[in-house]
């Protein structure tokens, strides 16, 4: 038996869009603490501690857009007009964001101060944005022959808007732990305390999207052997759910002896297990002052965050209306692709951990960085 | 999608393309022209090409950026304005683009961070090192979306399956498709000739303003040096790329030379006003007999006219026409202005000719202007189609409302303007200010934040090469 090709690119996407969000998560969430820093000197250093790799990081969203279209054309096709708004918004505030890390360096008083704001504003639109999209694919989006056939808000629910302030916190507690790891002194102990507090919102958004998942998705619900509360609201489309949220809830209270399959749940509270020891070795690694520790807790988090959704929604690529082996591109485009991959990807994960080796260790202010 | 989505969602496409399109044409030069002055700097220990190197990578920094931000925006469109497209050729181009990411964004990205950031980091050598890297990342990156785009024009090695989507059949030719070799020499050599006038421009302003700037004078030799060659040679090279459109793309020809009629002993029409209700072009002025020699074929040789041709197929025949003659006269004026450097070169004059310096100011935003005329020809020559004969641009786009492209639209519009504009001036600033010269490095930067991206270069200067 060969390899199962779209499998195989399946999870090159996920690797790619994991390496993403942690990475261009930390340094989105650097922008978004950029309001709270003391002042521009904090700043100065904030930025730089990311200057460097910030645009290797948003490379790999770059990849898992081209590996999406050129391994699951169907879905790329589907997904991309699904999403059309957020995935505007989210370009809009990248191009902000992105230039604002030139521009900042180079402008003077006003100018200056425009593109500080500019970093920190695109910073958190991008990331709330990313919220949305992450949102609108959990929700699922209409597909008919083949085509996107919803309505341009579909993906506009208090879910996703839910969804979208989760991400935002997560990326500001990456970004925390990863100024806690770059930096010293009064900088240092203020991301520490932003660390603390974003990892509170982030148990809190975490804690209730898992729930609101749960509630409003009962193809979700099924895959994680709890019972299907909503089965019969199914066909209400993307809004219908949430409206009928809080009747679940009252549902499930009346009803609590409602079958719960444990051979199904057992084995994936593995998944919520790990963020729980994220979240104990983030407070843990707070507590005694580390350096290190909170951010491989961060990381943890959004591990388990990330696998319990591929879980929830494996095997589909644009969910719930293309599988990844119904979206898969022809064989011969995959096997191509093999090869390429294959051979290219090693090598950048190789230059992009000698990079990241480069620029280790602690960034000073008096240093002007270098 | 319905007509005014599609109309917007072709506006947009447009207005999004020209604007990154200026960017890389920079970039793709600057970054083997840094590499170059690197190289000379470790080679030679000149501190000159430091100081011109360190100049220039600031520069370099602010279009790669934009360029990388604009260049994001292109790929996401694709999908979400032209999800049809990308359903029907997305087994063939997709890997064209991954392609992209994977042998040239990553390159560039994170060896942008070393070469920028890296100075008391990593040693000279393997500094350069970065740059080369760069260099090639935005070399390979020309390669392969001018592979992607070509294929565009004249696709080859696929075949329609059942349900009307592509398969590739043979992927050596479809990445080196016949309009290919021609059109990435042509447009690598118009982004070297694009960086040329740049670099020549502004050493002649700093030139104009002090006579005797080591820097500059450096500069200016080796960028006219540059397009003195590579004018000249590009007007071969796009006669190459213009064979090459005769042959597989008839009715673009067509419509670039403003042949209605088809005949043998085809005149040359230098000026006049197409017009395509009328099928014929008003106010001409024309060369008899000479429009077949310039095309290389036999004066006996009939050449296919637009009336060969169905009207629905015709490209806006006017756009064509004229921006491929205002490239032309782009073009003319590079190969004058490299002669007359030439000439002045060899009298020993270069450097204070100040009505040549002057010419080599005005001229410097002239590649960009040429590289977005020879786009328009190149694009709106392939029109209606998106892919040549094989798929139309009404049959490309995504389901989508005239509101959703609209609003698209103008936010690009009005972001675009506020940083296009704020890219521009601090461009402007750098030139404007120029390279530090000798005198002028006792008191560098001090007005710069810490986190300034060349902070650390007057240290490092200290240090010097180390091979």
């Amino acid at each position: 038996m060969g390899l199962d090709l779209p499998l195989f690119f399946v999870g090159v996407i996920a690797l790619s869009v994991l390496l993403y969000v942690v990475l261009d998560g930390f340094d989105l969430g650097v922008g978004i603490l950029f309001p709270f820093a003391r002042n521009a000197q904090d700043r100065d250093v904030m930025m730089n501690t990311v200057a460097p790799v910030w645009d290797g990081n948003e490379t790999w969203l770059v990849l898992g857009g081209n590996v999406l279209l050129a391994a699951f054309p169907l879905a790329f096709a589907v997904l991309m007009p699904a999403l059309y708004l957020p995935i505007l918004i989210m370009l809009v505030a990248l191009i902000l964001r992105g230039v604002a890390f030139e521009f900042r360096f180079r402008a003077r008083v006003r100018g200056r101060a425009l593109w500080t704001a500019m970093f920190s504003l695109g910073s958190l639109l991008t990331a709330f944005a990313q919220g949305l999209i992450l949102g609108g694919f959990i929700q699922g989006v209409e597909v008919v022959n083949g085509r996107f056939a919803g309505e341009p808000f579909d993906w506009l629910t208090p879910y996703t808007l839910l969804v979208a302030v989760g991400v935002v916190a997560g990326y500001a507690l990456l970004g925390a732990c990863w100024i806690v790891l770059k930096t010293e002194d009064e900088l240092h102990g203020d991301a520490r305390r932003w660390a603390w507090i974003s990892g509170g919102l982030v148990m809190a958004s975490l804690g209730a999207v898992s729930l609101a998942t749960v509630l409003v998705h009962p193809r979700v619900a099924s895959r994680w052997g709890l019972p299907g509360f909503l089965a019969d609201n199914e066909a209400a489309g993307p809004d219908g759910p949430v409206a009928t949220a809080a009747e679940a809830v009252g549902e499930l209270a009346a009803a609590p002896d409602r079958a719960v399959d444990l051979t199904q749940l057992l084995p994936l509270l593995a998944i919520p297990a790990l963020g729980l020891a994220g979240f104990a070795l983030l407070a843990w690694g707070l507590r005694r002052k580390a350096h290190r520790l909170p951010f491989l807790g961060a990381m943890l988090i959004f591990l388990s965050g990330y696998i319990g959704l591929a879980v929830s929604f494996t095997p589909f690529i644009a969910p719930y209306g293309l599988t990844y082996q119904q979206a898969a591109a022809a064989p011969n485009t995959l096997s191509f692709m093999l090869v390429v991959v294959s051979v290219l990807l090693p090598l950048i994960l190789g230059y992009t951990a000698w990079v990241y080796f480069v620029f280790r260790g602690k960034v000073r202010p008096d240093a002007g960085y270098h | 999608m319905d007509f005014d989505a599609l109309l917007l969602g072709r506006i947009q496409f447009g207005f999004t393309i020209a604007f990154h399109i200026l960017f890389p044409a920079f970039t793709i030069g600057l970054a083997s022209y840094l590499a170059v002055l690197e190289g000379l700097w470790l080679f030679t220990k000149r501190d000159l090409f430091k100081r011109l190197y360190l100049f220039w990578v600031k520069v370099f920094a602010i279009s790669f950026g934009m360029g990388v931000v604009s260049g994001i925006v292109m790929s996401y469109q694709l999908g979400t304005n032209w999800s049809e497209f990308m359903r029907v050729t997305g087994n063939v181009l997709g890997p064209l683009f991954a392609l992209e990411v994977l042998t040239a964004f990553f390159l560039e990205a994170s060896f942008l961070g070393v070469m920028l950031f890296g100075w008391k980091k990593v040693g000279p050598r393997l500094h350069f090192l970065a740059t080369v890297m760069v260099a090639i990342g935005t070399a390979t990156s020309t390669f392969w979306i001018i592979s992607a785009n070509s294929w565009m024009q004249t696709p080859d090695g696929f075949a329609a399956a059942a349900d009307g989507r592509l398969v590739a059949t043979d992927w050596l030719r479809v990445i080196f498709n016949p309009s290919f070799p021609a059109r990435l020499t042509h447009m690598v050599s118009a982004a070297y000739l694009t960086t040329a006038l740049v670099v020549g421009g502004a050493s002649a302003y700093q030139l104009l303003k002090r006579r005797d700037h080591a820097e500059s004078r450096m500069a200016l030799k080796m960028a006219v040096g540059m397009f003195a060659l590579l004018a000249p040679a590009q007007l071969v090279i796009g006669h190459w790329s213009g064979e090459v459109v005769g042959h597989h793309q008839p009715l673009k020809r067509a419509a670039i030379e403003g042949y209605w009629e088809t005949r043998a002993d085809q005149p040359l029409h230098l000026v006049g006003v197409p017009d395509r209700e009328a099928g014929r072009n008003h106010f001409q002025v024309s060369v008899p007999g000479v429009g077949n020699i310039i095309q290389g074929l036999p004066k006996e040789e009939v050449i296919r006219g637009l009336d060969s041709f169905p009207r629905q197929d015709w490209p806006v025949v006017f756009l064509v026409f004229w921006s491929f003659r205002f490239m032309v006269g782009l073009g003319l004026l590079m190969i004058g202005l490299g002669a007359w450097g030439a000439v002045q070169w060899a009298r020993g004059r270069l450097e204070s000719d100040r009505w040549f310096l002057r010419a080599a100011v005005s001229m410097s935003p002239a590649g960009f202007l040429a590289v977005l005329f020879g786009w328009i020809t190149a694009e709106v020559g392939r029109q209606p189609y998106v892919a040549y004969g094989v798929l139309r641009t009404a049959d490309a786009a995504s389901p989508l409302v005239a509101g959703q492209v609209g609003a698209s639209l103008m936010a690009f519009m009005v972001i675009y303007a506020i940083v296009f504009t704020a890219g521009a001036l601090f461009i402007f600033r750098l030139l404007h200010e120029g390279p530090e010269s000798v005198a002028g490095s006792e008191a560098p930067y001090v007005q710069r934040a810490p986190g300034w991206t060349m902070g650390a270069a007057p240290q490092a200067e200290a240090e010097g090469p180390v091979s």
